[in-house]
C-alpha cells in the first residue's frame, strides 16, 4: 500500500511552502498574484504564450536541481510538488544590488513600458545559468516565449550578449541557496502520493509510474496533466473543471529516454526541451522543426506524450513520427500494448485510447541508411506558431532508381495527422524524378481536404502540400534550397 | 563645488539618460493597476458580451448568473444614472451596454460584479440571452456593397485640376490595395480600478492614454460633474492608441460599480475578451487611379480610402482624415483628390492605433510607386525620388500646407549610401537569376509625417511643477507614461532648465487633479507639448528665484546666472536647495503651472485647406528579404534606418521608439492577420492565433541611426522632434522589398501587388499569379 501525504509541498523563492488546501485549478500565476500577493509576475495572455509570467522551476533530476523557464498562467500549483520556484522578487545581486542579467537590461534600455520585462529577466536569467555567454542565436530561441511589444527586441538581445559582464553564475548569491536547497527538495521527494480533496476536487500525485496507472486504472474520470500546455487553457480560457486531476510531471520514469542500435524510446513525460538533444543526433533534420515548435518555456513543459495522447489534427509530432514508423506503448494498470502511432488517431477528437489507459512511451525505430527523410514546417510566423501545416516524408530510393517505399504524413491537412496514401502509391514503383513528382502532386487532392482557417486557407494548405514533395524531391537530388535565418 | 563649472555639465539634456523605471521593470516592482494594493472589500467586474454580430435583443436570461457564487450583482443599462455613452466623438453612437440590440460581435452588454475575479468571470458567462438575427455587414467591400452607410462625416482634400490632369497624363494606373488592422497587443490588456469617495467623488485608476478623457466620460455615465471625478495613471504596460479611448469603458464600469454599491471595483478583462471587444488599427481599401508620365512622375492621383469603422464613430472620422494627410507621404502631386469612407460596418469599432491612418495612407502612396516602376522597368527608388516633394517648388500638399521643412532628400541620399543600397540591389538581381527556389528583395521607403493633432484645441498641455524647501522638485504633467520614455523626457527638460540633476526630481503619476483638461498622450506630441509646459513652469519659478536672488544677495537680477546646482548671485554661489530654503522663508511662490499652446497651426476641415502640422518628421529605411517561393515564407535579412528627431532630447529612448516603432509595423505589414468569420466573430484573439513579431523575427543586421544634423526649424523643446509614430512606417520598406523578391519570378515586368498583411500565404500565391502573367 502506498504511503499518502495530504500536502503539496515546494520551495518558493526561499520559503517552504505546504498547502494542503488548494484546487486543481489553481494556477501558480494567481496564487503568486493573489494569495502570495507577488505580483511581479504579470498575466499577459493566460495562455502560455506571451511569457510575462515566467517563472524558472527547479526540479531534482539526476540528483541535481535543473531550472527550467516555465509560464505561470498555465501551470498548476499540484504540478509543483517537489520544484523550487524561482519568481523575480528572488532575483538579486550581490549586496541586494540588481543582479548582472537585471543591469543589463536597465543599462541597455531594455525596457519600455516594463509590462513585459519581469518575464524577460527571468528567461534571460534561466539562459545566464547554463550559457552566460551566448550567441544571437542562442538569446532568440531563449526568448521565443516571450513577447514584447515596446522594444523591437534589439535593446534586449543586446543585453543578453552583454549580460556576461555584469557577472558570472560562479558569482551568484543565489547558487550557494540553491545547492542548499537541493536537500530540502530531495526529502520532499519521500516516496509517499499526495492527495487532497475529493471527487472534483481531488488532486493526485502519483508516487511512481506503477502507483499512477494503478490510479488510472481506478480513475478513469480523471484528468491527466502532465506539462498542462493543453489543459492549461482548458482551465484559462474555456474555465472547465478539471478534477479530480492527477498531475505525473514529476515521474522519473516518464522522462525516461532508452536507445539501442536500431530504435529510440522516449517515455511520455519527456519534455520537448529535453527530446531535442536525442532527436536531433538520430534524426538531423528533425532539429530544425523542434525549435520552431512553441516557445523555450512551452518546449520545456510540454511533452511527447502529452501532444500525441490529446490527438490535436495540428500536433507537430505526429507527422514525423508516423512517417518513421513510430510505436506507441499505451498501458492500463498492469496491461502494456502497442499499436502504430498512425492508428491511434481515428477521427478528430477520437483516439484509440481506453477509460484507464494512458500513453507511456513513443518508440521510433532509427531511418535506415539509405533511406532519405524530411520534415517541414509553415506557419504564418516562423517561431513560436501553430503549423499551418506540417508535413513529413520518407522514401526509399532503390538502387535502380525507382521508389521502393514512400510515406508521408501531415498535420494541418485533416481532421487527424494522416498519411497520404494516394500520394504515395503515386511514388512508389516509378522513377525518383520531376516527371514523377509533377505527376504525383495531384494525388494531394484525394488525400486531403484542407479547411480554411485563421491560420490559412484551404488553396495555400493544398498548394504548399505539393510545393513541399516538391523541396523534398530537390533536396534529396542535391538541388534544394532551404530559407535559413543567419544571425551572428 | 567649483563655482565655474557651466551648466551644462550637469544638464542631462540630449544625452542618453536611462528609462526612469528601468530598475523597477527589471525587478517587477514597477506598479500597474493590477498589481496595486486593492482597498478592502474591492469588488471585481466582467463584462458580458455578445456572440451575435447584429440582432435585436430579444431576452437576456440572468437568472443563472444571480445565483452563482460570490456574485454581488449585475449593471446593464438601466443601472446607468447618467448617460450610456462613452462616444469620444459625442456622437452617442456607443453605449456602454447594448440595449435593444447588439452590433458587433464581442459588444459588452452587462456586467457581472461579485467578490472575486473568477467568480465574476464565471458568472458572466452563465447568461443567456436571446438574440433575432439582423443583416451584418462585416468589412469595407460589403459595407459599400450595402449602401456605403458612414459613422461619421467624410472628407475631401483636392488640389490642382484632376480630370485635366488624369487627361493629360501618357500613362494611367488603376489599381485596389487591400491593407489589414492591427491589435495593439499592449502586454498589459485594459484595465481600471474605481474607489468612491464621500459625495458623488470617485478615484478611479486607469490604464489610459486619455485621463482627462476618462474623467469626462465617469462623469457623463454617472452623471456628476468632472470636479468629482479624479483620474490617475502612474504607468500603461503599452498603449499604441489602444488606450486612448478604449480604456473609457472600463473605467466607467468600474465606476458604475464602486459608487452603487460603495466599494471598490476592479475590471480586467481576458486577453480574448480585450481583443474581441476592444477597437484595432482600421483595415482599408484603397481604391486609385493615378496618372504619371513616361520618367514616371506623377500627374494626378484620384483615391479613395474605404475604412473598415466598426459600428460607431470613436475616433474614425481623424483616423480616415489622417490617412489623407498622408495619401502623398513625401511626394509631390501636381493634382489630386482623394477622399475618406468611414464605413459602418457589424464589428468592434476601429480606434487610433500608432499612426492613427498615416500609414495606411502612405502605404497606398507606396503601391502606385511600386506599380509606376514596374511599368517602366525601373528601379522603385528611382521613381520615389522622382516624385519628392521639392524644397523651393513643387512643395504644397494636397492640403495646402507648404512643406517647408524637406529634408527627404538629404535623408534618403545618405541612406542610400551608407546601407550600400545600388551595390547591394545589383547583387541581388543577379543573385536571383541564378536561385531557382529563394529570392531575395531590397527597397528603400521614405517617410514623412506631419506632427500636430489634427483637432487643433488638442494642441495644448500643462505641467504642475513644485519646487520644496529643501530643494526636490515634484513633477507633474498632463502626459501619460506608456513605455515611450515621456516621464524621463520632460524631467530630463525640468532637470536641465533648473541646472539641477535628475535625482533632484520626483516624477509623478499623471493626475486630473493635478493638471486639468489634459489631451490624449498621442500623435507623437507627448514631449513636444509636456516638455514645453514644464519648461513654462519651471520658467516661472525662476524668474521669482531670480528677484528673490537678487533682492537676497543685493546684486542686479542681471547678476544672477543659473549654473550647475544653483545660481551665481553676484560673485556669491548658492546651491538650489539653499536657495529655495530662503525663497521659502522670504514668502516666494515655489510652485507654478505651466502652460504651452502650439503655435502656427489652423485647419478648416469644411474646406479642406489650412496649416495642420507644426512641423514634419522624417526618415527612411531600406529593408532587404529572403522569400521561398515553395512555401511563401521568408526572413528579414537586414533593415538600415536613418531617421529624424531633430535634435534628440534622449538619443537612446528615441533609438528605441524607432528599433520598437518598425517591428510593431513589421509586425502590422507581415504576421499580424486579423481574421473574422462569417458571422463576424474574431478569430484571432491571442497570441496563439495572432503573431506579433518574435525576437527571432528581428532582422540579423539591424542599423538604426538618427539623422544627427537634424534640428527642428520650429522652436520645439530643445529643437527635437516627435517621435513616436513616425517609425512605425519605416516597415513599409519590407512590404516593397518582399515585393521586389515576388516580382523577380515575372523578372520584374508585373507589379506584384502584395496586400497586407504580407503573410507567407499571400506571397506564395503572388508568386503563382505572376507565375501566371497576372497581377
Amino acid at each position: 500500500m502506498t504511503a499518502v501525504s495530504g500536502a503539496i509541498r515546494f520551495i518558493l523563492n526561499g520559503e517552504e511552502i505546504s498547502l494542503t488546501d488548494i484546487r486543481p485549478e489553481t494556477t501558480l500565476l494567481d496564487w503568486l498574484r493573489l494569495e502570495q500577493r507577488l505580483r511581479g509576475s504579470k498575466e499577459g495572455c493566460a495562455e502560455g504564450d506571451c511569457g510575462a509570467c515566467t517563472v524558472l522551476v527547479g526540479r531534482l533530476m539526476d540528483d541535481e536541481i535543473i531550472y527550467d523557464s516555465v509560464t505561470a498562467c498555465i501551470r498548476f500549483m499540484g504540478s509543483l510538488h517537489g520544484t523550487h520556484v524561482v519568481t523575480i522578487e528572488h532575483l538579486r545581486g550581490e549586496n541586494g544590488n540588481l543582479h548582472p542579467v537585471q543591469q543589463a537590461m536597465v543599462d541597455h534600455h531594455g525596457s519600455q513600458c516594463g509590462f513585459c520585462t519581469p518575464g524577460f529577466v527571468i528567461s534571460l536569467y534561466g539562459l545566464w545559468m547554463r550559457n552566460p555567454d551566448p550567441s544571437q542565436g542562442a538569446i532568440e530561441k531563449a526568448l521565443q516565449g516571450n513577447l514584447c511589444r515596446c522594444t523591437g527586441y534589439a535593446p534586449i538581445i543586446r543585453a543578453g550578449k552583454a549580460m556576461s559582464s555584469y557577472g558570472l553564475p560562479q558569482g551568484d548569491p543565489l547558487l550557494a541557496e540553491r545547492i542548499a536547497l537541493k536537500d530540502k527538495i530531495k526529502a520532499i521527494h519521500d516516496g509517499r502520493r499526495v492527495e487532497l480533496g475529493e471527487d472534483a476536487e481531488r488532486i493526485i500525485v502519483p508516487a511512481s509510474l506503477d502507483d499512477f496507472a494503478a490510479l488510472y486504472e481506478a480513475n478513469p474520470e480523471a484528468t491527466i496533466v502532465n506539462g498542462s500546455t493543453d489543459v492549461g487553457l482548458w482551465v484559462t480560457k474555456f474555465m472547465r473543471p478539471i478534477g479530480p486531476v492527477i498531475f505525473i510531471n514529476h515521474l522519473q520514469e516518464l522522462k525516461a529516454i532508452a536507445d539501442n542500435a536500431s530504435e529510440v524510446r522516449f517515455y511520455a513525460g519527456v519534455s520537448y526541451s529535453e527530446a531535442l538533444p536525442v532527436l536531433a543526433e538520430n534524426f538531423p533534420d528533425m532539429a530544425e522543426l523542434w525549435n520552431r515548435i512553441a516557445g523555450e518555456q512551452i518546449r520545456n513543459m510540454g511533452t511527447l506524450g502529452g501532444n500525441i495522447a490529446n490527438g490535436s489534427p495540428i500536433g507537430d509530432t505526429p507527422p514525423p513520427f508516423i512517417v518513421l514508423g513510430a510505436r506507441l506503448t499505451l498501458r492500463r494498470g498492469s496491461h502494456r500494448r502497442e499499436i502504430k502511432l498512425e492508428d491511434y488517431f481515428v477521427a478528430y477528437g477520437k483516439q484509440d485510447r481506453q477509460p484507464g489507459e494512458f500513453v507511456e512511451s513513443v518508440t521510433l525505430p532509427l531511418l535506415p541508411t539509405g533511406e532519405k527523410f524530411a520534415v517541414y514546417k509553415i506557419s504564418k510566423r516562423r517561431e513560436e506558431d501553430i503549423s499551418a501545416l506540417c508535413g513529413a516524408f520518407r522514401v526509399f530510393v532503390n538502387d535502380g532508381g525507382t521508389v521502393g517505399m514512400a510515406r508521408i504524413a501531415f498535420g494541418g491537412m485533416a481532421a487527424t495527422p494522416k498519411r497520404a496514401k494516394a500520394v504515395e502509391a503515386a511514388l512508389v514503383g516509378r522513377p525518383w524524378t520531376q516527371e514523377t513528382i509533377d505527376a504525383a502532386v495531384a494525388a494531394f487532392a484525394e488525400d486531403y481536404q484542407p479547411i480554411s482557417d485563421m491560420r490559412a486557407s484551404a488553396d495555400y494548405r493544398l498548394l504548399s502540400a505539393q510545393n513541399l514533395l516538391k523541396r523534398f524531391f530537390l533536396e534529396t537530388t542535391g538541388h534544394g534550397q532551404r530559407l535559413r535565418r543567419e544571425v551572428a | 563645488m567649483n563655482k565655474l563649472e557651466p551648466a551644462i555639465t550637469l544638464a542631462s539634456l540630449h544625452k542618453d539618460v536611462r528609462h526612469d523605471s528601468g530598475p523597477k521593470h527589471v525587478t517587477g516592482t514597477a506598479e500597474y493597476i493590477d498589481d496595486m494594493v486593492e482597498p478592502a472589500g474591492t469588488m471585481h467586474a466582467y463584462l458580458g458580451l455578445s456572440t451575435n454580430a447584429h440582432a435585436e435583443i430579444i431576452n437576456i436570461d440572468f437568472s443563472a448568473t444571480k445565483a452563482a457564487p460570490g456574485v454581488i450583482g449585475v449593471l446593464t443599462g438601466d443601472d446607468i444614472p447618467g448617460e450610456n455613452d462613452v462616444s469620444p466623438s459625442h456622437k452617442h453612437d456607443e453605449p456602454i451596454f447594448a440595449s435593444g440590440k447588439v452590433q458587433f460581435w464581442g459588444q459588452p452588454l452587462f456586467a457581472v460584479i461579485a467578490e472575486t475575479r473568477d467568480q465574476a468571470r464565471r458568472a458572466a458567462h452563465l447568461v443567456k440571452v436571446t438574440y433575432k438575427d439582423l443583416p451584418v455587414s462585416l468589412d469595407v467591400r460589403a459595407a459599400q456593397a450595402a449602401g456605403g452607410a458612414l459613422v461619421t462625416e467624410p472628407l475631401k482634400l483636392e488640389r490642382g485640376d484632376v480630370a485635366a490632369g488624369m487627361a493629360a497624363a501618357p500613362r494611367r494606373v488603376k489599381g485596389s490595395m487591400a491593407i489589414g488592422g492591427q491589435d495593439h497587443f499592449y502586454l498589459e490588456g485594459q484595465i481600471s480600478m474605481a474607489v468612491p469617495g464621500e459625495d458623488e467623488d470617485v478615484t478611479v485608476f486607469a490604464s489610459t492614454q486619455h485621463p482627462s478623457e476618462v474623467q469626462l466620460m465617469v462623469a457623463q455615465v454617472l452623471g456628476i460633474r468632472h470636479h468629482a471625478v479624479t483620474v490617475n495613471v502612474r504607468r500603461m504596460g503599452g498603449g499604441f492608441g489602444g488606450k486612448e479611448t478604449q480604456s473609457n469603458l472600463f473605467a466607467a464600469v468600474a465606476a458604475l460599480a464602486a459608487k452603487k454599491w460603495n466599494r471598490a471595483c476592479k475590471l480586467r478583462p481576458d486577453r480574448d475578451d480585450d481583443m474581441t471587444a476592444t477597437g484595432k488599427r482600421h483595415d482599408f481599401v484603397v481604391d486609385y487611379d493615378v496618372g504619371y508620365d513616361d520618367t514616371g512622375k506623377i500627374v494626378a492621383v484620384d483615391a479613395v480610402y474605404g475604412a473598415r469603422a466598426g459600428f460607431s464613430s470613436d475616433l474614425s472620422g481623424p483616423v480616415t482624415d489622417r490617412a489623407l494627410f498622408h495619401a502623398e507621404n513625401a511626394y509631390w502631386y501636381p493634382a489630386v483628390r482623394v477622399r475618406s469612407e468611414p464605413l459602418y460596418t457589424n464589428t468592434v469599432s476601429n480606434t487610433a492605433f500608432r499612426g492613427f491612418g498615416g500609414p495606411q495612407g502612405m502605404l497606398a502612396a507606396e503601391r502606385w510607386i511600386e506599380d509606376i516602376a514596374y511599368d517602366l522597368g525601373k528601379d522603385p527608388l528611382e521613381i520615389r525620388k522622382a516624385n519628392f516633394y521639392g524644397t523651393d517648388t513643387n512643395n504644397v500638399t494636397p492640403y495646402h500646407q507648404t512643406v517647408a521643412d524637406n529634408i527627404v532628400h538629404r535623408v534618403v541620399d545618405e541612406l542610400e549610401t551608407s546601407s550600400d543600397y545600388q551595390a547591394r540591389r545589383a547583387a541581388i538581381v543577379k543573385y536571383n537569376a541564378g536561385s531557382p527556389i529563394l529570392k531575395k528583395g531590397i527597397a528603400l521607403t521614405p517617410v514623412k509625417f506631419g506632427i500636430s493633432f489634427t483637432a487643433t484645441w488638442y494642441n495644448q498641455a500643462g505641467a504642475l511643477v513644485h519646487v520644496y524647501k529643501d530643494g526636490s522638485i515634484h513633477l507633474s504633467h498632463g502626459g501619460t507614461e506608456m513605455g515611450q520614455g515621456l516621464y524621463v523626457k520632460v524631467a530630463q527638460v525640468l532637470a536641465d532648465a533648473f541646472g539641477v540633476g535628475l535625482d533632484v526630481i520626483k516624477i509623478m503619476g499623471t493626475s486630473t487633479g493635478k493638471v486639468p483638461n489634459t489631451s490624449a498622450t498621442a500623435a507623437s506630441s507627448g514631449s513636444d507639448l509636456n516638455g514645453m509646459a514644464a519648461w513654462d513652469a519651471a520658467r516661472q519659478i525662476k524668474e521669482r528665484l531670480v528677484v528673490h536672488a537678487a533682492q537676497l544677495y543685493q546684486c542686479s537680477e542681471a547678476a544672477v546666472q543659473w549654473v550647475a546646482g544653483g545660481i551665481q548671485a553676484g560673485d556669491k554661489f548658492v546651491p538650489f536647495a539653499e536657495l529655495a530654503a530662503s525663497a521659502y522663508l522670504n514668502r516666494v511662490q515655489l510652485s507654478a503651472a505651466g502652460f504651452y499652446q502650439v503655435p502656427q497651426i489652423h485647419w478648416d476641415r469644411a474646406t479642406g485647406r489650412g496649416h495642420p502640422f507644426y512641423y514634419f518628421a522624417y526618415g527612411a529605411a531600406v529593408s532587404e528579404v529572403t522569400i521561398d517561393t515553395l512555401s511563401g515564407e521568408y526572413t528579414v535579412d537586414r533593415v538600415d534606418i536613418l531617421h529624424d528627431v531633430g535634435r534628440s532630447l534622449n538619443p537612446a529612448i528615441d533609438i528605441g521608439q524607432i528599433e520598437g516603432g518598425f517591428i510593431q509595423g513589421m509586425g502590422w505589414l507581415t504576421t499580424e492577420e486579423l481574421v473574422w468569420d462569417d458571422k463576424g466573430q474574431l478569430r484571432t484573439k491571442a497570441p496563439s492565433t495572432y503573431k506579433i513579431p518574435l525576437a527571432s523575427d528581428v532582422p540579423p543586421v539591424f542599423n538604426v541611426k538618427l539623422a544627427e544634423w537634424s534640428v527642428n526649424k520650429e522652436p520645439t523643446i530643445g529643437r527635437s522632434k516627435a517621435v513616436g509614430e513616425p517609425p512605425l512606417m519605416l516597415a513599409m520598406s519590407v512590404v516593397e522589398a518582399l515585393s521586389m523578391a515576388v516580382a523577380s519570378v515575372a523578372d520584374y515586368t508585373i507589379a506584384p501587388r502584395l496586400d497586407t498583411p504580407v503573410t507567407p500565404e499571400r506571397v506564395l500565391m503572388a508568386c503563382e499569379r505572376l507565375k501566371g502573367g497576372r497581377q
